[in-house]
């Protein structure tokens, strides 16, 4: 089984005889009031999907991150895990002291402040995101966050269910699954969307490869028009029911929120399937991008930076479907030209899915269309 | 052999090598031919094993009731 990124799987979450203990002792610290993405990755950290983090970036790790794409002991990481918090907060808060992370005034972890520190919004957005255009997702919550950043260790004591808690595997719960099923390679596969026929075609050419097939939904935050949550998971068992094998194939969620930061979101996902037991990692065309802010083929590019990451990359180009050839094609392997091809646009599929209408058999299985037309809001407002 | 009062050991690759791994570095975030060593040494070798017997049979039984494995 591939170690866990930086050898060792993190695990910051409370023993359960002690949480009681610990939630006691947390209401007479000082809190820090977060939000609900700040508290899935905390969950991220405590079940190790984040291996090596212990808690948000400490200066040292987070100045490295934004220059080097890794931390200071040299481990590939690409995206900084960070708690901002207001002048205020942080006026009250000194390196050393214990304090409670809190939502919607509830306790659910201790941060051990190791370091406070101030940063560049500016540098910031430009490193993670290669772009200061507001319009970016990504620059514009940059500039909405607080000037101060507290970092550290933390003791996570109260976990959440979880959206879809049957499918909420930890890493150490996937390694062992994968050992059950007696998978040597895994190829691990990211998604936002409900399935097409053009993401069957990449996960099961993986699959022609490798032993089992890890697909893995982000849940939680995402912006206006992609699919809800409930949209993907039901798709995406359908897909399953009708078109899967159980033995090769497993679906599990992460409940993490999309960051669109396009290639340096490319490594850190693939940094987060390592720590799963994953071998491998699925990398299409313009992976975890937005708008037009990143070339096609970027985030693939930027695993050349990495050669130590230690999970292999499976790149695919732009596929389609083609009439003449009779299944879905490359422009690798097709001779045939563009009148010949039907086109897998996300935009225009959805569009059509608003409508009530129902994209081609050949571009999306009957199944999944109807799993997306059950529901009343299949996308997010 | 590690050396006293040191979390690291000192090994001999041959001088061939060592220039192949300087040049593959070379424009990459490595500092050092031994960060590169390291690095990938790690992901061939886990630091601990990430679960016990009795933590495993216990996952399994999670993973048999929510359908994962028969």
């Amino acid at each position: 089984m591939l170690p866990p990124h930086g050898g060792t799987l993190v695990n910051r979450l409370v023993p359960e005889g002690n949480r009681p203990h610990l939630n006691e002792e947390a209401a007479e610290m000082p809190s820090i009031s977060v939000t609900e993405e700040f508290r899935k990755d905390m969950e991220c950290v405590a079940y190790g999907i984040f291996s090596p983090l212990v808690g948000p970036l400490n200066r040292d790790d987070y100045t490295a991150v934004l220059e080097k794409g890794r931390l200071t002991k040299g481990h590939p990481w690409t995206f900084p895990i960070v708690l901002d918090v207001p002048e205020e907060t942080a006026s009250r808060i000194k390196v050393g002291d214990d304090v409670a992370l809190t939502l919607e005034g509830e306790a659910f972890s201790i941060l051990h402040v190791e370091d406070k520190y101030s940063w560049d919004r500016k540098a910031h957005a430009q490193s993670v995101y290669s772009t200061l255009d507001m319009d970016h997702p990504g620059v514009s919550k940059t500039y909405e966050m607080g000037p101060v950043l507290l970092g550290g260790s933390i003791d996570l004591f109260n976990e959440t269910q979880g959206k879809f808690s049957d499918y909420r595997l930890k890493p150490i719960e996937t390694r062992v699954l994968f050992k059950s099923k007696g998978w040597r390679t895994i190829a691990g596969f990211q998604t936002r969307n409900a399935p097409h026929v053009g993401h069957e075609y990449v996960q099961k050419t993986a699959l022609a490869f490798t032993d089992g097939l890890f697909i893995n939904p982000l849940i939680g935050k995402k912006k206006a028009g992609d699919f809800t949550d409930e949209v993907i998971i039901d798709t995406y068992t359908t897909l399953f029911d009708n078109y899967y094998l159980r033995n090769t194939a497993t679906l599990v969620t992460l409940e993490m929120e999309m960051r669109y930061a396009g290639p340096r979101e490319a490594i850190f996902h693939a940094i987060c399937r390592k720590n799963y037991g994953c071998t491998h990692f699925i990398v299409g065309r313009d992976h975890a991008g937005v708008g037009n802010y990143y070339g096609p083929y970027e985030a693939q590019e930027k695993f050349s930076e990495f050669p130590d990451l230690g999970v292999t990359p499976i790149f695919f180009r732009s596929f389609f479907y083609c009439k003449k050839c009779g299944g879905v094609q490359n422009d690798k392997v097709c001779p045939h030209g563009p009148e010949e091809h039907l086109n897998f646009k996300g935009r225009e599929m959805r569009s059509m899915l608003m409508n009530g209408e129902r994209p081609s058999e050949l571009l999306m299985r009957p199944e999944v269309v109807d799993a997306i037309l059950r529901h009343t809001e299949p996308f997010v407002k | 052999m590690p050396e006293k009062n040191s979390d690291s050991s000192t090994i001999k690759i041959p001088h061939d090598l060592y220039k192949k791994i300087e040049e593959k570095i070379e424009g990459t975030s490595f500092t050092s031919v031994e960060d590169y060593v390291v690095r990938k040494m790690e992901n061939e070798f886990p630091a601990e094993p990430v679960y016990s017997k009795e933590e495993e049979e216990l996952i399994k039984e999670r993973l048999r009731r929510l359908g994962y494995i028969e």
